[in-house]
C-alpha cells in the first residue's frame, strides 16, 4: 500500500508526519519511506539512514552529429521547450531545458540527432533500523524533478507499507509524487496560509481522485477555520498535534517526537489503523 | 531599477510573512508573488485585482477518435505514460501529457491535434501598499516557471510605468524550476531560515543554487531563539562562506496572532519581532540602496 503525506503549504509537517508514522508502525509491518521532495529532500535527517545504494538519474538529451545535419531548422521549430534550436550553421542545445520527449529525434529529416544521458540527480537507499529509506536529491541547478521523483517511486515495494514524502505546493513535482497513491494524508497548520493552501492540495488529491484525510499540526497555534472547513467539506481530520516548545526544539535537533515523546505513539498506530480502514472501505466503494 | 527576491528552501520558515511585513515598511515599490503555485501574499495584502490575465502554459494532446484507427503508434512514442488504451479506446491524460507534441507528428492519420490549455491567471492589482502582481496556476498544472517569468516581466514593467525603484517579490520554497525562474538576475536574494536541521540544510542548498546563478545572498534566522546552538552554527556557516546575516528573528506568539488576523506582523504588532523586522528591512534597504549609487 502506497500513503503520501502531501500538504499544498511547506513547512507544515510533512515529514514529522512521514518519520513518525514510520517509526511507530516499524514493529508490526515492514514499512519503506521514500522521500520525494528532491528539491529538498529532510526525511533522511531524521530517520538517519546507513545507505549502501546510490543511483544517478538522467534523462536522454539531444546529440547532434554535426557532419549529417542540414541546417533545416525542423527540430528547434518543433521542440516545446526550447532545449533546441539552429543558429546560423550551429545547432545549439539546452540540456537543462530538454524533458526528454525525443522528439527532436523523431522529427529530424538527415537522421542528425541520437540521444545521450544527461544527470539530474541521485536516488541514495538504505537502511534505518528495521526501515527501508530513500531520497532523491536533485543536482543544483537543474528544474526538471518530476524524473528524478520518478526514479524513486521506482523503489516501491510490492509487499510493504510505502510511506512517500511529496514535495509542497500541487504543481507538477506534487502530482508526480502522490500519483499512484492509495490514501493521501494532507498536513495543514491553522493559519490562513495553511487554509489557503489545503484548499488548493484538497483540489488536487480530488482531481487525482485519490482518497485522504487532513492532519492538522500546531493545531493550538491559530484558528478554527481550517477545523471548520474539513467539517463543511466532509474531510475527516485524523490527527491533531499542539504546538508545544518541547516539540519544537525536538524537530529542530533532528530528532523524531516519538523518540523523545512515547506518549505520541499510539496516536500515530490510531493514524494508521484510520488510514488502513478508509483506504479498504474506498476499495469496496469502487469495486462495487 | 533592484529586485528583492526572498526564498528559503524549506517551505514555511516565513517568507510571506516577512515580504507582507517589508511591503508595509517600504516605499516606492511594487509587489510579486513568485509562489504562483501556493500564492498566499495577497492573504496579508489583499490587494483588489485591476487586471485579469490568462495563462496559458504547454499545450495538451487531444485524440480525435473519428479518426483514430487504434494502430498504437502514440502510445508507444509518448514518455510520458500519458495515452492509456481502454478496450481500444486510445484517450489522453491531460494531467501526465507535457505537450511535446510526439504524438501529434506521429500519428499516421492526423487523429491528434494539440490544444491550448488554460493553465491559471496572473494579476495587476491595486494593494494599500502599493501595485502587486501575482497569480494562480491551475491545480495539478506545469509551467509555474514559466508563469514565474509573466509575473516578473509585468513587475518590472508596472515598476518602470509608474516610476517605482524597487520590487520586492516573494519566492517558492525548493530549488526546483519556479525558483530558478524567480531568481535570475534578481539584485539581492534574502534567504530565510529556521534553526532546526531542516531549515539550515535547505538553506545550503537555496545558496549553493544562488551562487550557480551568480545572485547576491543574505541570510535571516527566523524563530531564532527556539535553538541557540543552531543559530549559532548557522552564523558561523554563513560567515565561512562570506555571507552577511542581516538579522535575527526572536520567536514570537503575536506573530501566530497577526497571521490569524491577516495582516502583516508590523502593521498588527509592536511585539519583539516585529521590533526585529523592522531592523531587518533597514539593513536591506541600506544593501540595496548602496548598490543603486
Amino acid at each position: 500500500m502506497i500513503v503520501t503525506v502531501a500538504s499544498g503549504k511547506g513547512g507544515t509537517g510533512k515529514t514529522t508526519i512521514t518519520t513518525n508514522l514510520a517509526l511507530a508502525l516499524q514493529d508490526f509491518m515492514s514499512v519503506q519511506v521514500l522521500d520525494c521532495d528532491v528539491e529538498e529532500p529532510n526525511v533522511h535527517l531524521f530517520l538517519n539512514p546507513k545507505i549502501n545504494n546510490e543511483k544517478e538519474v538522467s534523462i536522454p538529451v539531444p546529440l547532434v552529429d554535426e557532419t549529417k545535419c542540414n541546417n533545416c531548422g525542423k527540430c528547434g521549430d518543433f521542440c516545446a521547450f526550447n532545449a533546441i534550436a539552429v543558429v546560423g550553421d550551429k545547432v545549439i542545445t539546452f540540456p537543462e531545458m530538454c524533458h526528454g520527449c525525443g522528439g527532436c529525434t523523431i522529427v529530424c529529416p538527415s537522421g542528425a540527432i541520437t540521444e545521450k544521458e544527461n544527470r539530474i540527480g541521485v536516488v541514495f537507499s538504505g537502511n534505518a533500523g528495521k526501515l527501508d529509506v530513500s531520497y532523491g536529491k536533485i543536482d543544483v541547478g537543474v528544474p526538471l524533478a518530476p524524473p528524478l521523483i520518478e526514479a524513486v517511486k521506482e523503489l516501491n515495494e510490492n509487499d510493504c507499507l510505502t510511506l512517500i514524502d511529496a514535495p509542497p505546493g500541487t504543481s507538477c513535482p506534487v502530482v508526480a509524487a502522490v500519483k499512484d497513491s492509495d490514501f493521501c494524508l494532507l498536513v495543514t497548520e491553522p493559519t490562513p496560509f495553511g487554509l489557503n493552501d489545503l484548499k488548493l492540495a484538497v483540489g488536487m488529491v480530488r482531481e487525482l481522485g485519490i482518497p485522504f484525510a487532513v492532519v492538522i499540526n500546531r493545531s493550538t497555534l491559530g484558528d478554527t477555520r481550517v477545523e471548520r472547513y474539513c467539517q463543511e467539506e466532509g474531510i475527516p481530520v485524523l490527527l491533531k498535534i499542539p504546538f508545544d516548545k518541547k516539540f519544537a526544539a525536538t524537530y529542530a535537533s533532528g530528532r523524531c517526537l516519538i523518540q523523545d515523546y512515547p506518549e505520541w505513539n499510539e496516536a500515530f498506530i490510531n493514524l494508521w489503523k484510520e488510514i488502513e480502514r478508509r483506504v479498504q472501505q474506498h476499495a469496496g466503494a469502487t469495486s462495487n | 531599477m533592484q529586485e528583492l527576491l526572498v526564498i528559503s528552501g524549506k517551505g514555511g520558515t516565513g517568507k510571506t510573512s516577512l515580504v507582507a511585513s517589508f511591503a508595509a515598511l517600504a516605499q516606492n515599490k511594487v509587489l510579486a508573488d513568485c509562489d504562483v503555485d501556493a500564492a498566499d501574499l495577497h492573504l496579508l495584502l489583499e490587494p483588489q485585482k485591476e487586471k485579469i490575465n490568462k495563462f496559458y502554459g504547454s499545450k495538451k494532446a487531444v485524440i480525435n477518435s473519428d479518426k483514430c484507427i487504434n494502430c498504437g503508434r502514440c502510445l508507444r512514442l509518448c514518455r510520458f505514460d500519458a495515452i492509456k488504451n481502454n478496450e481500444n479506446s486510445y484517450r489522453v491524460n491531460p494531467i501526465y501529457c507535457e505537450g511535446c507534441g510526439v504524438c501529434e507528428f506521429s500519428c499516421p492519420v492526423n487523429a491528434i491535434n494539440m490544444k491550448p490549455n488554460l493553465s491559471g491567471y496572473w494579476y495587476i492589482s491595486k494593494s494599500t501598499y502599493g501595485p502587486m502582481v501575482h497569480a494562480q496556476l491551475g491545480i495539478a498544472e506545469d509551467n509555474s516557471g514559466k508563469l514565474v517569468t509573466v509575473v516578473r516581466q509585468a513587475a518590472r514593467e508596472l515598476a518602470e510605468q509608474e516610476g517605482l525603484e524597487l520590487i520586492i517579490a516573494d519566492g517558492p520554497p525548493g530549488i526546483g524550476c519556479p525558483v530558478i525562474s524567480s531568481m535570475t538576475a534578481v539584485s539581492l536574494a534574502l534567504v530565510v531560515t529556521e534553526p532546526t536541521v531542516a531549515g539550515w540544510h535547505d538553506m545550503e542548498r537555496v545558496i549553493q543554487l544562488a551562487k550557480h546563478f551568480n545572485v547576491p545572498v543574505t541570510v535571516c534566522i527566523n524563530k531564532y531563539d527556539l535553538d541557540m546552538q543552531k543559530s549559532q552554527q548557522i552564523e558561523e556557516y554563513c560567515l565561512k562562506q562570506g555571507i552577511e546575516v542581516v538579522g535575527k528573528i526572536p520567536f514570537d506568539e503575536g506573530v501566530a496572532q497577526a497571521l490569524a488576523g491577516a495582516k502583516p506582523i508590523t502593521v498588527a504588532s509592536n511585539g519583539k519581532a516585529a521590533k526585529a523586522i523592522k531592523s531587518i528591512w533597514s539593513n536591506l534597504y541600506a544593501r540595496l540602496k548602496n548598490k543603486t549609487n
